[in-house]
């Protein structure tokens, strides 16, 4: 034996700092172990902070890569200003002083003459408090950050119905709930939480259904497989309901006491408010009393709602929500036999799940002995629960009938009574919060004047569109226009499309952040990127000017005219706040912070710092004093003395400065908040009440507690809304009802689409070129690889540095594939050439492909013979923002009708085999870029001394 | 030749799920941070930013398994060394830098003896091997040897950087020569099984297979009975009888 002796307590770094990964948008709490060393502070690995409330210590592939993120050879050095045409990549490096002489020449003017020719959009939306705060402050109505093109679908269909939504603004209740299902979800926000709220399940043998068209990654470790067909699950959803409802499997007590099934809608189709709720003097949702036998407020302490009905009131009948519900669906349409086809699911096994969730919600309910008071003032003495939950994202509702089948899904949580209920579905501060809480849409500007309100924000109905008075759109985007009437994101999928047009009007800056546009961002790519580089009958840019704030030397920094460079998240002070997507648990608000845990060695500045520097030499109110000087000297002072309301700001702990100590909530700045989150491991947990925990939407204790810390002003409890009333109003005014009125063309659409109970139509329905284009196209984002980013990452990049176009068996053998073959798929819009490998585990209609894995040479810092480049490909190339024209020649967008949510997943495609490319590379192949920063080294040895 | 330890008084090995590995990669990215900057030579990376390929000690691999009956499935396949009893890699090394630890079974290459000939690997029937390009020796699973018994680390971090990490909770360190402890229940519990038994190698990390799937099904129907019995028998057949279940529903309630 010659076994050496080991030292097996060797030192592990010199020091560990505390802050939030950012290598997705899951926000977890990680432990940077850092090395003192002769050239500085040095990052030597990075693990999970087990103290943190997002992932207890876990950490996913991206986050333990950040190594490699922080130290990518692809980072940008110092601003940039172009040098050679759009898109080649050609700078100069320049000062920061230049820099923002350039932004503020082109800025003032605008902010003088007109702001909304400026056009502010942003990839990131987890700073959107601040970067709408700013937009705001400068006027220009032309904001939004990415989630028209993401899942607003998502949000929206759940704000509107439930008054929140999946993302991570809410979560199953892991520890109860015995039955998940989850829709259409790849890889997402709250990564890893799923993961652990996957295996929590798994350990406790709770079953775990998938209903997913691809089975990878959480539905390859499903217990059950549903195959969908895409597009259709909205159709799956409703069948459910139907099923449901006619066994009369569904929570009576739930819908009678916390929705408003009973509220009584006016049904007189010859009546101004048909299909609006009947209320009283003082607005209030009316239903009817069983035990006094009339209408009364839904709200009344000894109020007995009656669930179905018809009543006469004032000459109008009414009738009552859930009657409309049962008239529509136990309609024969919505049985399992008469779907099972077009979903791609045998009737047998759609009986199968309806029968375990109705098994698993009555049969194995939950009571928690945690007495609580409803907003009506009535006492509980127990909280009952269904242990069913359900958890969905981009795959529902990237669809053009997305936002109804969002609404479709929650409506079946709320049949089964299971939505904050122990068991089901909960809620995360700040939310719950009804969709009449939220901010309307604003869009009125004047020359050196601020907007007059948060651009974003939810639409009743068509009085809070936001047009011109000449009924045209005032946004760049078309958002919260007859189009896509509630798109509470904006559409940033259609602005350089809209401004290359000049429709609906010219802008003179387009000013992006952190948002890959000119590659696997955008639609229609290649169109994309000759609409950033188009020049007039002038020679000049059609759009006039880009600037482009970004860490990294990505495809979008050859586009732009000045390049704003940021630091890396080790590198900079970032704000996770409840002013907007906090890092909230079910049982307590958090909120939490980024700070600089190393020094930057180059030339860049955290964006917000540039941008809060850039607004002052602006003089933009707010953030500069009396006196014209700067209000804050970086993004850092600002976290801290920033108040949104008096005592209310960007981040809620350890408030106050003065003798009443610091405190969670509510309270003064106070110089030492961030030292005091960077000891607390840089987060902040404020913990609901034990009564509060549940029911959150109807508890009193909740709703104080919410008022406390400073969610609200006042309580505001409210109840789900089955029926969608803003929809209804569009859809009376395409009937012809009131003043506002939509365009002739958009009539029928809004008609049939914006039904204020949840629908389904075929969404593809368009685009399949008469049945040529027979086969549906998708792409899923890898785990380990979040948005184009992975890709600079010398890790991560060995684990997806190509993606084949996975085929089912079906097309597979029909067309004669064997390994190593290549493929022709071509759309309405155009065609790719690329390699091709089976995947028997797959809905037999549809393909797929790993998500912005294909990237364009010389970005990144990549070698040429990066694979990326070519055995690498976007399915981006396959999908137009505009639909095939109409009989009449107009082309709508390729969004939902309602929210202009990004139809990504409608794409249908035709495949064949073909040989492949002499050159073994993926067509179309696109001209390379010049790299500003170089390549990165050959061989890396990474090891911090 | 090198020779195995008769015996070893420890059993340290993993227990991976498959039942429960979504594929995510976070193990193999931890055990390359963590021994990128501990344990011997770095891990290193040729052309890392062209045609990349590095050394891993754990890689995921995945499968299509297509049962007889029901959906096609796929199964996520974490690897590293399985540290095992009769381990060839060890037998096979002309230097003795390839041994077994006497005292808890771990295998490790004495990187100062290793001559990187590459034998161990090619007798390694799971290639869980890899010759680091830029070090020019042998790498493999250490199993964190510095990590679980490091005084450096509070206690619950001393288990190795993969099992410490993984999100889903599908990777368990402990050891599998009692009988008693955690991961030798859940082998019990879950049928563990050895990978490639017919090797001979006796492998001390054990695989959970997948729980079956797929098994929610109704009935097979024989003709005129309603498809929804027994489990979701209809409240009643006509839109008015629904009503009139409804009313006497909500008055019981």
């Amino acid at each position: 034996m010659n076994q050496p002796k080991l030292n097996l307590s060797p030192k592990v770094s010199d020091e560990i700092r505390k802050t939030t990964c950012y290598m997705c948008a899951c926000r977890c709490g990680i432990d940077v172990h850092i090395n003192h060393t002769a050239e500085g502070d040095k990052v030597a690995y990075i693990e999970g902070n087990r103290a943190h409330p997002v992932n207890r210590g876990v950490l996913c592939a991206k986050g333990s890569a950040g190594i490699m993120q922080h130290n990518a050879p692809s980072r940008l050095r110092a601003p940039l200003k172009r040098t050679g045409p759009r898109g080649s990549g050609e700078f100069e490096e320049i000062s920061w002083e230049e820099a923002f002489r350039i932004a503020e020449g082109w800025l003032r003017p605008i902010r003088a003459s007109d702001p909304s020719k400026l056009a502010f959009f942003t990839g990131r939306d987890q700073s959107q408090s601040f970067t709408s705060w700013w937009a705001q402050a400068f006027g220009t109505p032309n904001y939004a950050a990415h989630g028209g093109f993401c899942s607003v679908n998502m949000a929206a269909g759940g704000i509107y119905t439930i008054g929140g939504a999946f993302w991570e603004f809410g979560q199953p209740d892991w520890d109860r709930t015995r039955l998940f299902i989850l829709f259409g979800v790849a890889e997402d926000h709250d990564s890893n939480p799923l993961k652990m709220g996957i295996g929590k399940l798994k350990k406790r043998g709770a079953k775990v259904v998938g209903v997913n068209p691809v089975r990878s990654g959480y539905n390859a470790v499903a217990d059950e497989w549903y195959g969908i067909t895409p597009g259709t699950d909205g159709l799956l959803i409703l069948s459910l309901v139907h099923c449901l409802l006619k066994a009369g499997k569904i929570d009576l007590e739930y819908l009678r006491d916390y929705t408003d099934a009973p509220v009584l809608i006016d049904a007189d189709p010859d009546s101004a408010t048909h299909g609006l709720a009947l209320l009283d003097d003082d607005g209030h949702k009316l239903v009817w009393c069983r035990d006094e036998q009339r209408a009364r407020c839904f709200d009344a302490e000894t109020v007995n709602p009656d669930l179905a009905g018809t009543w006469e009131r004032d000459g109008i009948v009414h009738r009552t929500v859930f009657q409309h519900m049962v008239d529509k669906y136990l309609d024969p349409a919505y049985a399992p036999e008469a779907i099972a086809d077009r979903v791609g699911i045998s009737a047998g096994r759609i009986h199968a799940l309806a029968a375990e969730i109705a098994r698993t919600a009555f049969e194995e309910a939950i009571e928690l002995d945690i007495p609580w008071t409803d907003f009506r003032g009535r006492r509980h003495a127990t909280m009952k629960g269904r242990p069913v939950s359900f958890h969905a994202m981009r795959g529902i509702s990237a669809h053009a009938n997305g936002f109804q089948t969002c609404r479709a899904l929650h409506m079946l949580q709320i049949l089964i009574g299971s939505v904050e209920t122990p068991g089901g579905f909960r809620f995360k501060p700040p939310y719950p919060k009804a969709a009449t809480a939220h901010p309307k849409p604003h869009r009125n500007h004047q020359p050196n004047a601020p907007l007059d309100g948060p651009h974003l924000g939810f639409v009743h109905g068509p009085e809070d569109l936001a047009l011109r008075p000449d009924g045209s759109p005032a946004r760049i985007d078309k958002a919260f226009t007859w189009e896509n009437p509630m798109s509470a994101h904006g559409l940033m999928h259609m602005v350089i499309s809209n401004a290359h047009a000049g429709d609906p009007y010219r802008i003179d800056t387009l000013f992006l952040y952190m948002a890959n546009m000119a590659w696997n961002s955008s639609m229609n790519t290649r169109g994309t990127m000759e609409m950033l580089s188009d020049t007039d009958e002038n020679g000049d840019y059609v759009i006039p000017h880009i600037i482009y704030a970004d860490t990294y030397s990505s495809e979008t920094v050859a586009y732009a005219d000045l390049v704003l460079p940021d630091t890396t998240y080790l590198e900079r002070h970032d704000c996770i706040s409840l002013l907007d997507r906090p890092i909230s648990e079910a049982e307590a608000a958090a909120d939490a912070i980024r700070w600089p845990v190393v020094e930057t060695d180059r030339d860049v500045r955290a964006f917000q710092t540039a941008m809060i520097q850039l607004g002052a030499r602006l003089g933009l109110p707010g953030m500069v004093k009396d006196d014209g000087t700067a209000k804050f000297a970086d993004f850092a002072d600002y976290m801290v003395n920033h108040e949104r309301r008096p005592g209310v700001g960007p981040l809620m702990g350890w408030r106050g400065n003065g003798e009443g100590g610091e405190s969670h909530g509510r309270g003064a700045p106070n110089p030492a908040q961030l030292d005091r989150y960077i000891e607390n491991g840089g987060f902040c947990l404020a913990h609901v009440p034990e009564e509060g925990q549940f029911m959150k939407p109807w508890n009193k204790a909740y709703q104080d507690w919410a008022v406390e810390i400073g969610l609200f002003d006042k309580p505001s409890p409210y109840i789900f809304t089955l029926w969608c009333e803003p929809l209804r109003r569009f859809q009376l005014a395409a009937e012809g009802v009131g003043d506002l009125q939509p365009p002739d063309h958009l009539r029928d659409r809004i008609r049939t689409t914006m039904d204020p109970l949840p629908i389904w139509w075929d969404p593809s329905e368009g685009q399949d070129g008469a049945g040529e284009y027979d086969v549906h196209a998708l792409t899923q984002r890898p785990m380990a690889m979040y948005h184009s980013w992975g890709t600079q990452n010398a890790w991560l990049r060995q684990i997806h540095g190509r993606n084949p176009m996975y085929l089912p068996t079906e097309i597979w053998e029909a067309e004669g594939f064997a390994d190593g073959d290549w493929a022709r798929i071509a759309s309405p819009h155009g065609e790719i050439t690329v390699p091709v490998a089976h995947m028997p585990a797959l809905n037999h209609r549809t393909i797929w492909t790993w998500n912005a894995i294909g990237k364009r040479k010389g970005a990144w810092a990549l070698h040429d013979n990066a694979p990326e480049t070519d055995k690498g490909f976007l399915l981006n190339h396959l999908i137009h923002e505009l639909l095939p024209p109409k009989k009449d020649g107009m082309r709508w967008s390729n969004s939902d009708p309602i929210t202009g949510q990004a139809a990504w997943f409608d794409l249908k495609v035709r495949v064949e085999k073909t040989a492949p490319p002499p050159d073994l590379a993926s067509r179309p192949g696109l001209a390379p870029q010049v790299s500003p920063v170089g390549q990165g080294p050959d061989q890396l040895r990474w090891e911090v001394k | 030749m090198t020779a195995l330890p008769e015996r070893t008084d420890r059993k340290l090995g993993l227990v991976i799920d498959l039942d429960t590995c979504v594929g995510c990669h976070a193990c193999v990215i931890a055990c390359k941070g963590w021994n990128t900057q501990h344990y011997g030579a770095p891990l290193s990376d040729q052309d890392a930013y062209g045609d990349a390929s590095g050394t891993f000690l754990n890689r995921i691999h995945s499968y299509q398994v297509e049962p007889e009956h029901g959906a096609s499935q796929t199964i996520h396949f974490p690897k590293s060394c399985l540290h095992c009893e009769d381990a060839p890699c060890v037998t096979v090394c002309p230097t003795g830098a390839s041994y077994k630890r006497a005292e808890d079974g771990i295998v490790l290459v004495n990187e100062d003896a290793c001559m990187g000939c590459g034998l161990c690997a090619w007798a390694c029937p799971y290639g869980a091997r890899e010759v680091d390009m830029a070090a020019g020796i042998m790498k493999k699973c250490t199993l964190c040897v510095d990590r679980i018994y490091n005084e450096n680390l509070p206690e619950a971090d001393r288990q190795p950087a993969c099992v410490r990490t993984c999100p889903s909770g599908a990777r368990h360190f402990g050891d599998l020569g009692d009988p008693d402890s955690d991961v030798s229940r859940l082998v019990a519990e879950r049928g563990g099984v050895d990978l490639m038994p017919e090797q001979n190698t006796k492998p001390v990390n054990q695989y959970l297979p997948p729980r079956p799937k797929d098994r929610l099904q109704a009935p097979e129907m024989t003709g005129d009975e309603d498809i929804l019995a027994p489990w979701l028998a209809p409240v009643a057949e006509e839109p008015q009888g629904f009503l009139k279940w409804l009313d006497g529903a909500l008055e019981r309630l």
